[in-house]
This record gives structure tokens, sequence and C-alpha cells, in this order.
């Protein structure tokens, strides 16, 4: 054995080049790198060539020439004098927004269908489970344009509302709330919420001291709870009132064309940022309740069971046993939805919610600047995608289970 | 002290007694509404809502697609009166649409090509999800090498004419790239004449394939911007389908090998397909794709659609995949390797087979997503069965309160039935393959 061993080793030592494992896959390295220069080179080229004939200059100068055209939904100051470069910002905003409302209520809606669809009642899991599977089957589009142009349109007409509290309106126009309108001396109530959250997390800190060195207990959530209710409201009557309320103006009198809501009053989400929250929030909802019941199977009924012999009261037994590893599951994919809600969020350029999309479309019609709009488009969301992906990985080394 | 004879005194029991039935209210109907329904206040309570919101959902439904439903007329009047029975359905839309739901504008005196092409993708999968079927993996192979071609012929025409240089070069390249591919492999062999006539083969299909293509079957042309509905539809996912799972499968192997360039390229690759929206992948194919090519080369909409798609699966695709490489333990690749298999032998038939097999729930379900996807491609100015069916709501001739409801009813019941087959059979396969121990 050994003797033919040692043959062998003789033998690769005259291989020749080709059959070198490590020539090879240079060479095939060189030759992908080679053919996908060429491939590229030809691309310049013909952009170039494309471009010249087209009569399109490119560059990013068209950023700073007024845009013309007005945006409807604005988080900052934006008109129609304002530049392109505003324009894409508002967009961006607006992209924020719809993604971080979206991923709000879908992680609430996901969670509670989630844990319906493994409800020991019947009808509760049936119900939760036609839920998931119809809105999980149907495309996201479609879901959009039902909100938007259909459900949408049964909403009481301009002239008209429907009232929560005679606080919050309804009609086709949009959801109107009232504005907070922040006065001399609110800046005392802002800091006040930070000194509660500070508070907080010294309380926290103090009684898991306290728990570990003496074995008593302490209501911390109960007391946060308190201090983040009434140190703000003390600071808020004690600087005497600085917030108010800004109601929408509605006039049901006078002539037919005044009345409705009066623009620019109290706080309004258009009805295409209503149709797309919808349809995002349902829909992502949906794949996030299927993630919650696989996490929470995934939780071996021998934790809970060995958590219940130790004499852990049932609650502990959720909070400290089986929430943390079915934490471990849920957590990933959850975060994989929340990145799709922010690209699915784009699909507001169907129903016309100025997004970064939507936004950089009516750009790109006016301005012909197709290279440039559609890069900015691919750098800011790679940059999104990249960086929640980069938090992703840190959560899951933080929480990866050590081996022994 | 008396010693009783038990069989003598009669108040003694000598036998055990039979189990008495448990109470009425513990087994069938009653029992299984107490446990599943009412065990306590809370989950009254909550039965309660549930039977209310079922109760409502499908009072709605049928109501409007059933009861209050215009089944006839010959355009919106019927829908639009004020003495129809309510917020019901309008069902003549649909059926004076039809038509154009299923084709599109595509010209009426051939659609029966696109019928054909119906016709044998639904016998083809028919084969091929019955298991009792005979030559099932002959029939695969069929499905996604003939099939296609038979489908670009008969719905294009064919009879192409080769005369751009673009083509050609492109061709050639190709070509070049194929010899030089296995011209390496080929030297190292003691007998090299295998490759060389799989080599020479290969080469001889594809110049066959193309030879059909520009053949004139006598066809007329059917350009695509005439097609639409859900003729788009099922082309786009199809040939998304068909395309993403080798590509995947190819940039799934390049991110885990050991070529430091060829793994930065897949990872790049992958990762930009993945972190962008497939809007704005198609506003670049629809915008950017045209000025990529050189000039005279006219890429149609719906060819630039495809690309689009076909290229954001495959990274979809590739993850997906690579998931299974890295779920397979590392024994099964030392084991290939200790078997004296060739990197290739190895994949083809060791690692894949089991990887894909681990993965096919998470295939079908990027399957369903691409499906579900294709609708977006009505937003970059073609007419799949969602932007068909949209467009022909402007028709002022059935507009109608309802009208859009139908309609929306309508599409969604035709995809939620395609993607519900779908992930319905995901299931099944996925309880067939299961080994039991993994």
């Amino acid at each position: 054995m050994s003797i033919q061993d040692a043959g062998h080793v003789d033998d690769q030592a005259k291989v020749a080049f080709f059959n070198d494992p490590k020539v090879r896959s240079w060479a095939y390295q060189i030759i992908l790198v080679l053919f996908l220069g060429w491939v590229i080179w030809s691309i310049r080229e013909n952009v170039s060539a494309n471009l010249e004939a087209q009569n399109i200059a490119t560059g990013w100068g068209f950023l700073g020439t007024t845009a013309g055209f007005s945006i409807l939904q604005k988080l900052v100051f934006y008109t129609e004098a304002s530049s392109y470069g505003r324009a894409l910002w508002i967009g961006l905003l607006n992209t924020f927004l719809i993604a971080f409302l979206g991923v709000i209520f879908a992680t609430i809606l996901g969670f509670i269908i989630g844990i319906a669809r493994l409800s020991s009642n019947w009808i509760v899991a049936k119900v939760a489970m036609v839920y998931i599977e119809v809105v999980r089957n149907l495309p996201l589009l479609l879901q959009i344009f039902f909100w938007y142009f259909a459900a949408l349109r049964a909403l009481p007409g301009k002239r008209e509302k429907a009232s929560f509290l005679d606080t919050i309106h309804l009609n086709i126009t949009g959801l109107k709330m009232p504005a907070p309108v922040f006065g001399e001396g609110s800046s005392i109530v802002g800091i006040a919420v930070l000194a509660a959250i500070g508070g907080i997390f010294f309380l926290r800190r103090w009684a898991k001291k306290r728990q570990e060195e003496k074995g008593e207990q302490f209501p911390v959530f109960l007391t946060s709870l308190g201090l983040l209710f009434f140190l703000p409201l003390i600071a808020f009557f004690a600087a005497g009132q600085p917030i108010g309320l800004e109601h929408p103006v509605f006039s049901e009198t006078g002539p037919m064309i005044r009345r409705g809501f009066a623009l620019n009053t109290g706080l309004s989400l258009s009805p295409e940022f209503i149709a797309l929250f919808l349809a995002l929030v349902t829909y992502t909802a949906a794949f996030i309740a299927e993630i919650v019941r696989a996490g929470i199977m995934a939780v071996d009924k021998g934790q809970s069971e060995a958590s219940h012999a130790l004499g852990v009261s049932n609650n502990f037994t959720l909070r400290l046993v089986v929430i943390p590893q079915a934490m471990r599951v849920i957590v990933p994919p959850l975060i994989s939805q929340y990145l799709n809600l922010t690209k699915n969020s784009s699909l507001a350029v169907a129903i016309a919610y100025p997004d970064l999309v939507a936004v950089g479309g009516t750009i790109l019609n006016q301005t012909g600047q197709a290279i440039e709009i559609v890069t900015l488009w691919m750098v800011i969301y790679l940059t999104i995608s990249l960086s929640i992906s980069m938090v992703m990985n840190w959560y899951n080394r933080s929480i990866a289970l050590v081996g022994r | 002290m008396t010693v009783y004879d038990k069989n003598k005194v009669s108040f003694v029991r000598s036998e055990m007694v039979g189990e008495s039935p448990p109470p009425l209210s513990e087994v069938g109907f009653v029992g299984w509404i107490r446990k599943n329904l009412f065990s306590s206040v809370s989950n009254s309570i909550l039965t309660i809502v549930g039977f209310y919101l079922a109760y409502q959902i499908i009072y709605v439904l049928v109501n409007f697609s059933f009861i209050d439903a215009v089944w006839s007329g010959e355009d919106g009047t019927a829908c639009r009166a004020p003495q129809a029975p309510g917020d019901g359905a309008c069902w003549p839309f649909v059926g004076a649409y039809f038509d154009q739901f299923i084709y599109g504008r595509y010209t009426i005196a051939e659609r029966w090509r696109v019928d054909l092409v119906y016709l044998i993708g639904a016998i083809g999968i028919a084969w091929l999800v019955i298991e009792r079927a005979p030559k099932r993996p002959l029939v695969a192979v069929l499905m996604l090498t003939a099939f296609p071609l038979i489908s670009f012929i008969l719905l294009t025409g064919g009879n192409f004419d080769y005369s751009s240089n673009f083509l050609w070069t492109s061709l050639i390249v190709a070509a070049v790239i194929l010899v030089a591919a296995f011209a390496i492999p080929t030297m190292t062999k003691s007998n090299p004449w295998p490759t060389m006539i799989t080599v020479a083969v290969v080469l001889l299909i594809l110049a066959g394939v193309l030879l059909l293509l520009s053949i004139d079957f006598g066809l007329p042309e059917v350009e695509t911007s005439l097609w639409g509905g859900l003729l788009v539809t099922l082309v786009i996912a199809i040939t998304g389908i068909v395309f993403s799972l080798p590509v995947g499968v190819i940039l799934a192997l390049g991110r885990q090998s050991n070529m430091p360039i060829v793994r930065i390229i897949c990872v790049i690759f992958i990762e930009f397909w993945r972190g962008v929206p497939l809007i704005t992948v198609l506003f670049m194919a629809s915008v950017m794709l045209p000025l990529f090519m050189p000039k005279g080369i006219h890429v149609d909409n719906l060819l630039r659609a495809m690309i689009g798609v076909a290229f954001f699966a495959s990274a979809y695709m590739a993850e997906v995949v690579r998931g299974g490489l890295q779920a397979l333990p590392k024994g099964q690749y030392e084991g290939a390797q200790a078997l004296g298999l060739s990197y290739w032998k190895m994949m083809g038939l060791i690692i894949l087979p089991q990887a894909l097999t681990l993965v096919i729930p998470a295939i079908v379900s990027t399957f369903i997503g691409l499906f579900k996807d294709t609708t977006l491609v009505s937003i970059v100015g073609l007419f799949d069965l969602l932007g068909q069916m949209a467009s022909s709501l402007s028709d002022p001739k059935w507009s109608s309160p309802m009208t859009p409801h139908t309609g929306y009813l309508f599409v969604g019941a035709v995809f939620w039935i395609f993607c519900f087959a779908m992930s319905r059979y995901s299931v099944y396969m996925e309880r067939k393959l299961d080994t039991g121990h993994g």
C-alpha cells in the first residue's frame, strides 16, 4: 500500500500543466473575466453611440433643474419650483413612510393571524387559514388595484364624510386627522419623553441587579408604562399645554363647490396611500403569519413541559422559554419580509402614490435621463437591502446557538 | 373470624363492572363542539366572532357573485340599471371580454395556434403530474426543450431572418465559448472522442434549432404587441421558470465555488437582483436595454420584460438552491470525492439530486412568486391578464359601479387557482419525498 501511495505521489509531480487544477481554475476565471469585459465594453460602446444618436446628455446636472410637477403627498416642503433632486427626496421619504408604517402594522396583524392559525378554536384557526391561503395566492398588484379602484370607491364622496368620534374623518379624498401643532415650550414635553426612556433604561438595570442579589422582583413593566405616560403628561401641563390639535376644516354649507374638506388643514393621508398601505399590510401579514406559525411550532413541546416541571409559571414559561426560542426561528425570515414590503412598496407607481419609483418615473419621462434615474433607484434600494441584511447577519450571529 | 365464601355471599361482585360510556357531552358532535369551540368563556366569544366573520364573508361573496349578479346583457345597461338586484357582479362583462382575457388582441384567425400551445402544455403538465404515466423523464425533457421551441414557432410564426450582423457575432461568440469550455477537459483525456462528439452534437442541435426557426411554415407572423391576457402571463411565467432553474443552479454552484473570481461575480449578480424591486428591473429592461443594444437591433417589449423577469427569478432561485446545497451533510461531498467522481459528476449524480429534492417547496414558492409577479409587466406597457382586464375597464360601454369588482374577482380567481394548485402540489411532493430522516 505504502509503496503504491508513494508511486502515486510521484505521478502527480509529473502531471501535465493543463491537468493541474490550479492552472485550470485560473484559466477558466481568466476566460470568464475576458468574456464579461467584452460584454461590458460593447454595452458601453453601444450606450454612448445610442445616447449620441438620441441627443441625450449624460450626467447628474438635471437634478438641479426645476421639476415643474406637483406631488400630492409630501412630508417636507416641496413646490413645483423645487428641483428634481428635491422631488426624488420627497419620493424617498414617502417610500420610507409607507415602509415604516407598513412594517409595524403588518407585524401586528401577522402575529395575530399566525397565533389564530394555531388556535385550538376550530373556527378561528379555519378563518385564519382561509385568510392566509387566499391572500398569499393573489398577486399583490391585483390587491392594490382592488383596494384602490374597487374598495375605496365605496367611500363617501368629496362633499360628504364618515367620522369616527368626530376626530378622524374619511372620504374619497382620503383620511383626515387632527394635526399636532407644536407651540412654544413643547420641547419640554420632548425632553420629558427622552427622560422617561432614560429612566426606564436605568430602572431595568437596577431591577435586574436587585433580583440577582436579593431574588426580589420589581414590577418593571407597569412602572415603565406609568413613567412613559405620566412624565410627559406632567411636563405637558407644567409647560402650559404647548401642544395643540388642528382639526381639519369641513364645510357642509355654502356653495356646492366649496363644500368638503379645506385644503391643508389637519393631517391628511391620500387615498393612494391608504390603498397601498392596506394592500401591503394585509399581503405581508399573511406571510408573517406563516412565519410566526412555523416559529412557534419549531419550539419543542418538551421545552415548555420542562419549564412547567421546574415550577415556572405559565406566563414566565412563555416569556422566558418559548418566545426567545421561537424568535430565533422567526426573526430572520421576518426581516426579509420587511425587506420585501419595502421593495413591494415600489408598486405604488401603479396607482400614482408618489414614492421613489413613481417620482423617478415622472422625471424619467420628462428628461429622458434613463440611465441616471435607474442607477439612482438601484443604488438606493441596494443600500436599503444591504444595510438590512447586514443588521440581520449581525442579529443571527448574536443569537446563534453556541456549539459545544 | 368468619371466612366468607364469595360465591355464596350475594353482595360481593364476582366480575369487574364494564366501562360506562363517556358522558354524551364529551363524545360525538356535541363533544367536539365543546372541546373545539366552547371550551371556555373567551373561547366561546372567539367562536361567535369567528362564525360572524365567516358568515359575513361568505354572505357578501355569494350575494355578489350569484344572488345579486347580472347574468346576461348586450352591454352594461343591465348592470347600470337602478332596478338591478343591488351590488351584484356584472358577469356579461367578463363574457364579452373573455376572449381578450385569454388571447389579448392576437389575430382572431390565428388563435387556434394559441389553443394548440395551451393544449400541448396542459397535456404535458398533466403527464408529468400523474405518477402512473409512462416515460415521464422523456416527457420532462421534451417539455423543457421541444415544447418551448414548438410554442415559439407557433406563437410568433417562425420564419426568422438572420440578416443582422449582431446576431451572427453573438452566435459565433457563443460557439467559440462552447468549444473552449470543452476543449480544456478534452486535452486531458486519454480518449478525447466522446467529448468531441458531444460538442459536435450540441453544435449540430443548435444549428438545427436555428434552421428550424428560419423555415417558413406558412404561418403568418403575429407581432408580440398583439399578444395579451393569459397568454402573456403564461409566456412570461413559463420562460421565467424554464430559464431560472438551470441558471439558478449554475449561479448557486458558482457562489459555492473555490474559484474566487467566479464566486465574487456570482455573489454580485445574485445580490444585485435580489436587492432591487422587480418593477425597477422592468423599467431598466424597458428603457435601458434598448440603449445597450447596437444600432438597428430592436428588442421587442415582451422580450425585454421576459429578460428582466428571467434574470430576477434566477437570482432568487440561486439562493434557494444554495440553501439546499448547504443543508446537505458534508459527508455526501466527501463520499462522492472519495469515490473519485469528477466535480460535475459529483454535482450531477450525488449532490444536486438530493439538494434540489430538499428545496422543492422553496422552488415552488419561488415559481408562485414569479407567477404573481408577472402582473407587474402591465406597469411597463404590456397587457398581461391583469393589465388586459384593467384596460378593458375603461370601455364606456360596460362601465358600471360593479364592473371593476367583477373584473378583479375574475382575474383573482384565475390567479388564485394557478397559485393554489402549485402550492398544493408542492405540499404533496414534500410529503411524498419525505424520507423520514433528515
